[in-house]
């Protein structure tokens, strides 16, 4: 790449400002807030806070609703990243196929990234609404009792696949783009030493996407933390009881509905650290990682 | 170690046909050379022999075995690519062992045999290095033992010398062919580069344009190539193309530029005038104090000889190669000794051979 240098400070500073700006403005002053307020307890009518140290912390930490939200939490992000990277890779490996209509074929794959959350979550409730979804209605006539509103099993299920769905094709576009980027010889070379494809994929294939396939699990895992807020809002409301609630879910249960603002915050920071933990781990990872 | 047959090969890609019925025939430890320009169809005709291409018709048979509809894995083949293919994410022993490991033979004789060709290509050293941690002369010696240890029948070879440099090719040219006669597998080996197929080859089958042109000894194709194209493509500098026509019943040739020449090994069949292209190797023009002008235009010193381009009095053009430093002066005589003329049909393209 090119370097570049200037000769005063300004322009340099008037390039970055934007940046700067969007970084400050949406980031460090939020973020640098729900700090400060998570340390804080407000009185009910919110006209005095005190200073209450890490007590916030401590009192959501050993919270058994927190702990549900958290449990719940990881079944849904692991489910979310193992069946979005699961399904991305296998329509990924049909697409990577030489067929013919295989551009249509990949940019209708690509669509439901386009889609809103909520308007993702309106798409599966009208499949699987028990009474007017399609498929929740074919559910029931075959006599499967399909109520995700009455059955925590049920609607867990429901927001995985709806949350998957969406991520689906942006793990389709990595996938495919890795397995592209292997060299066709090298699967013609594994082909003459005798593998079948099956055999191609899991030893040839398969380990030389590991930085994909690594890279996709920390991006899916932070989507399944942060980004499906809208999904579950839609889909359940974090309901029947508090079987969908998850982490991000439950601030804004926290702050919003009981305006706890204090424990809301501490609850969002704790997922601040999370995050900051996953990108760090990505990070050292990358760097150390052999690139093939 | 087996025979290979490829009989009445062609393939076509919609309607753009790549081989035009191809047969060849190799015989048991015989080492076949496919030479030609780049789209001559070399690599596809490999491709087929290897199952990675299908042939449009046609059938491809190993020791006697018709494996035409076979997968590459049933075949029993090997095969070390121009880019090498070696798996990046294994260490050299594990390239080497993942045949034999798909196989299903023993870890101990997996072992044995890794360490016996590794030693054969002198890379022991190298067996616990990834293929990004190797030179590209070593990365080629891998994909060699990466062929040798499964012991196939056929050995396939596209373009493997390609990818080093000048030095190193000619090492490992020598390397290769030493190895194949040792081993006595039965190979074809893929080239563009007409030094290698001279080399290498026992016989070589010159393509062009999705036939095969001329499959013939290296010495054969280079003394008595079938057609003006075998004829410019083998040797270099190429060899000269003079216009003429059949005279004297058959026994000589009047050249456009001139003279006329008899043939010295017999009459050639064909009407009276019948258009002919002579050909005559550059090396093979002598100078001469009392023949025919050539006005140079490019003179190369080569150090031991020397290249000179020049026009006959009838604008053909013609190279010569002489012995020694270039001579003094913008113009030298020649004369087209008749021993060295090879005779080709100019409608046809074919070698004309005399009657016998």
């Amino acid at each position: 790449m090119k370097k570049t240098l200037f000769k005063g400070t300004a322009l340099p500073w008037l390039l970055l400002a934007p940046q700067l700006a969007v970084t400050c403005i949406f980031f460090l002053w939020p973020a640098g807030a729900a700090i400060w307020q998570s340390v804080l307890q407000e009185d009910p009518w919110g006209t005095r806070s005190e200073f209450v140290g890490l007590r916030n912390f401590a009192e959501v930490l050993v919270e058994p609703e927190w702990r549900g939200a958290a449990l719940n939490t990881l079944v849904f992000s692991t489910s979310v990243a193992v069946l979005a990277m699961g399904s991305a890779l296998f329509l990924a490996v049909q697409a990577d196929k030489a067929i013919r209509g295989g551009n249509a074929y990949k940019t209708l794959l690509i669509w439901p990234y386009a889609v809103a959350p909520a308007v993702a979550a309106v798409l599966w409730l009208f499949l699987f609404h028990p009474s007017i979804g399609l498929i929740g209605q074919a559910l029931n006539q075959a006599g499967i009792a399909w109520d995700y509103k009455l059955n925590g099993g049920q609607a867990m299920t429901l927001v995985i696949i709806a949350a998957a769905w969406k991520q689906v094709s942006y793990n389709f576009i990595f996938f495919l783009a890795g397995l592209q980027s292997i060299p066709k010889s090298v699967l013609e070379a594994a082909a003459i030493d005798g593998a079948r494809p099956v055999r191609r994929f899991w030893t040839i294939i398969f380990p030389l996407l590991s930085p994909t396939s690594f890279f996709l699990l920390v991006v899916n895992l932070v989507y399944a933390f942060f980004d499906t807020f809208g999904v579950i809002h839609a889909l359940t409301g974090g309901g029947p009881g508090k079987a969908t609630e998850t982490l991000i879910y439950k601030v804004y249960v926290e702050g919003v509905q009981n305006v706890n603002l204090g424990s809301s915050a501490a609850q969002s920071v704790i997922l601040m650290v999370i995050v900051i933990a996953l990108t760090a781990v990505q990070f050292r990872f990358i760097e150390r990682k052999v690139h093939y | 170690m087996a025979t290979l047959d490829v009989s009445a090969v062609s393939k076509s890609f919609g309607t753009n046909k790549i081989l035009h019925g191809v047969d060849l025939t190799v015989a048991d430890g015989e080492m076949i050379v496919i030479v030609g320009a780049s789209g001559c169809g070399k690599s596809t005709l490999l491709r087929i022999v290897a199952g990675l291409e299908t042939a449009t018709t046609g059938t491809i048979r190993i020791a006697g075995r018709d494996v035409t509809g076979l997968e590459p894995a049933d075949r029993d083949i090997a095969m070390v690519f121009q880019n090498y293919a070696l798996y990046p994410h294994m260490t050299v022993a594990q390239n080497m062992a993942y045949g034999l490991k798909i196989r299903g033979l023993p870890k101990p004789e997996i072992a044995t045999r890794v360490a016996e060709a590794a030693t054969l290509l002198g890379i022991q050293a190298l067996l616990d290095r990834r293929p990004r941690q190797l030179s590209g002369g070593q990365r080629q010696r891998v994909a060699m033992g990466r062929a040798i240890v499964r012991e196939p029948k056929l050995f396939l070879f596209d373009e493997p010398l390609s990818n080093l440099d000048a030095k190193l090719r000619v090492q490992m040219r020598a390397e290769i062919r030493r190895l194949q006669r040792r081993l006595g597998v039965t190979s074809l080996f893929v080239t563009h580069d007409q030094t290698e197929a001279m080399t290498l080859g026992d016989r070589l089958v010159v393509m062009h344009a999705g036939h095969a042109a001329q499959v013939a000894t290296p010495m054969e194709v280079w003394a008595r190539p079938a057609d003006t194209y075998v004829a410019g493509f083998i040797g270099s500098p190429a060899m000269n193309f003079l216009e003429g026509s059949l005279t004297e019943g058959g026994r000589a040739v009047a050249l456009k530029a001139g003279p006329l020449l008899r043939f010295a090994d017999g009459p050639r069949p064909g009407a009276e005038g019948l258009p002919l292209i002579i050909g005559i190797r550059p090396e093979h023009v002598e100078a001469t104090e009392a023949g025919l002008a050539l006005p140079l235009d490019l003179v190369e010193p080569l150090g031991s000889e020397t290249v000179l381009h020049g026009r006959l009095p009838d604008g053909e053009a013609l190279t010569v190669k002489l012995a020694g430093p270039a001579p003094v002066g913008g113009a030298i005589q020649v004369s087209l000794p008749a021993a060295a003329l090879h005779v080709f049909d100019a409608a046809s393209g074919k070698r004309l051979d005399p009657v016998a």
